[in-house]
């Protein structure tokens, strides 16, 4: 350990001007999210008439129940269960499907097998603002407006996670599959019994990835829900907003928004481990 | 337990046909080596016998039964990688059973196999560990028993020693033919080695450029090479070539003398350099060169003197350890 301590532990001043860096660093970056959790906690006159205050108020678990509760136009846990319904099906869908897409390309050779992979790697290239007055008129067309399939089936297919997965079957010796197969192990076998325990790491890392992409789309949901008991929370905030001379509730908007932050900050910390042994190690 | 039969087995890649057909009946319980450079298709017929190639022509028969167009499983064999193939998430009971499992074996029989196979192979201890917390040689065993709780018609070896240290390679070699003649089990197997070709194998197949060269026991194909290759190839340190012209006789030929049948000796007729000599223990390697810059290499026990570097020496063999090769390498 003593000579790596040369690069990693630097003494005196440095050391010092590193750490007051990141503090700042982190001070910026926090503070807004500490101000919302002030404004959270306390009634509405105190955060309109200046100064706002920089202490937590008495308020918080009266405004934390009203947002929970009623909220605005929808309780907020209603719009947290519509984003979380959405996120972990968007991420597994993405999965599934990628997973299989990937498994398509590189163990099998069919006809257009490189026609399909380019395909589906330029849709990489189209976001789905993009796209999304044709993928409108389809999921209207299909009557999915308002509910969770029009939420969820749209945002699912995903060229990076197929491309991800791509890689690392590629990374898989071609002995394993030949192992199995002489094992007798068919297709689909092979897949479930060795492939998908082995990818583990990396749709754990992926998971946590496309969680947090479904939990923040915030224009599709904008566009194909009407109905406020089919509001997601990222556009639920936004429709808090007072248009015109509605006065804001400034307090059960700032819990809204940090109860929005909960869940992708529970899934990353919740899946640390295994996310970061996904993006570092390849397992084989 | 089976014969194996390839009757005029060929394969092509494309346009490019690599194996230009090969033909051989293996009697049931023998050791089969089939030995070659890299590129010279032995890997390649091996996955064809398993079934991981398809067959471009001829038939592959096992036990009787014609099974070119089957799957690996259902041939009744089993294959050993060189890379182990082990399934790195599963323990290796898991990876002994797996096979087992998917055939719907019952579960009391599959427990039974396993550990007979892991008292095999030592292996008793290490049944909830993983392959990476395994060594090398302890892989390649899991790979073995793997292989043997299928309790298949014939093994199949893809150059399963490869991956390890000399030593150990010495061991295995001799604990996988133990093995093999313990069980009774037909097996094909693979190697660049020609050692481990010349220890293991009841019979061996020398394959060259996709054409099996030689098919015959070891000494005798030691003794007998029937191509200029197989002189080359089979034994260690290789035959000594010399042209017919050095030798100052006619014809359009090659002669070829292993290195134990070279004698230094100052009444020999051919002389020569010598450029290096390598002691090695009980033996002793003198390389030599002739006036046309051939190399020549005398095997000589460690007694015998050795000559100073430069000094000029002379050949000798008895005429009858000589193998004449024609110009296209066969033996004539």
């Amino acid at each position: 350990m003593a000579e790596r301590n040369g690069m990693v532990e630097r003494r005196g001043a440095g050391l010092w001007l590193t750490h007051l860096g990141l503090i700042v660093g982190i001070a910026f970056i926090f503070f807004p999210i500490w101000l919302a959790f002030v404004a959270s906690t306390v009634e509405q006159q105190d955060i309109v008439r200046p100064p706002m205050p920089l202490l937590p108020g008495d308020q918080f678990f009266a405004n934390y129940a009203r947002a929970l509760t009623s909220g605005v136009n929808a309780p907020v846990s209603t719009m947290l269960w519509n984003s979380l319904i959405m996120a972990v099906g968007i991420a597994l869908g993405k999965i599934a499907i990628s997973l299989l897409s990937a498994f398509a390309i590189v163990y099998f050779r069919f006809p257009g097998r490189r026609l399909f992979f380019w395909l589906i790697f330029l849709t990489l290239m189209l976001p789905v603002e993009v796209r999304i007055v044709p993928t409108y008129e389809v999921i209207a067309n299909f009557g999915m407006l308002n509910s969770y399939q029009g939420l969820i089936l749209p945002l699912i297919a995903s060229a990076t996670a197929t491309f991800l997965f791509r890689q690392f079957f590629m990374t898989v010796p071609d002995e394993l599959a030949e192992a199995a197969r002489v094992d007798g192990a068919r297709p689909m076998r092979f897949f479930f019994d060795i492939l998908l325990p082995m990818s583990r790491t990396n749709i754990a890392a992926l998971f946590v990835i496309l969680f947090i992409y479904g939990w923040n789309q915030y224009l599709w949901p904008l566009l194909i829900t009407t109905d406020p008991e089919m509001n997601t929370i990222v556009m639920g905030i936004k429709q808090m907003f007072p248009s015109g001379d509605d006065i804001a509730d400034w307090p059960v908007i700032m819990a809204t928004s940090l109860l929005a932050m909960v869940p992708p900050v529970l899934v990353v910390v919740g899946m640390q481990r295994l996310f970061i042994r996904g993006l570092v190690e390849s397992e084989k | 337990m089976a014969t194996l039969i390839l009757n005029n087995v060929k394969k092509s890649f494309g346009m490019t046909e690599v194996i230009h057909g090969i033909s051989i009946n293996v009697a049931d319980g023998e050791f089969i080596v089939i030995v070659g450079p890299s590129g010279c298709g032995k890997s390649t017929l091996l996955r064809m016998v398993a079934g991981l190639e398809t067959v471009t022509s001829g038939d592959v028969q096992i036990g009787g039964r014609r099974v070119n167009d089957q799957e690996p499983m259902d041939r009744d064999i089993a294959m050993v990688f060189q890379n182990y193939a082990l399934y790195p998430h599963m323990s290796v009971f898991d990876n002994m059973a797996y096979g087992l499992k998917i055939a719907r074996t019952p579960r009391a029989e599959i427990e039974e196999r396993v550990e007979q196979a892991a008292r095999l192979l030592q292996l008793e201890t290490y049944l909830q560990r993983k392959p990476r917390e395994l060594s090398g040689g302890q892989r390649q065993r899991v790979a073995m028993g793997r292989a043997i709780v299928r309790k298949p018609a014939v093994f199949l070896f893809d150059e399963p020693l490869s991956n390890l240290d000399a030593k150990l390679r010495v061991q295995m070699r001799l604990e996988i033919k133990a093995l093999q003649r313990e069980l009774g089990v037909t097996a094909l197997y693979v190697t660049h080695d020609q050692v481990e070709a010349m220890t293991m194998a009841d019979r061996m197949i020398v394959m060259n450029g996709g054409m099996a060269d030689q098919i015959g026991a070891p000494l005798e194909v030691y003794a007998n090479p029937a191509t200029e290759f197989v002189a080359g190839f089979i034994g260690s340190p290789p035959t000594n070539f010399l042209s017919t012209e050095i030798m100052g006789r006619s014809g359009d030929s090659r002669i070829g003398v292993r290195p134990e049948h070279t004698r230094l000796s100052d009444s020999g007729n051919l002389k020569a350099r010598t450029v290096y000599a390598e002691a090695l223990g009980a033996e002793t390697l003198v390389h030599v060169r002739c006036a046309d810059g051939t190399q020549v290499t005398v095997r000589q026990d460690a007694a015998s003197t050795i000559p100073q570097e430069g000094a000029e020496v002379g050949l000798d063999w008895d005429p009858a350890d000589e193998m004449k090769f024609d110009s296209s390498g066969r033996r004539c």
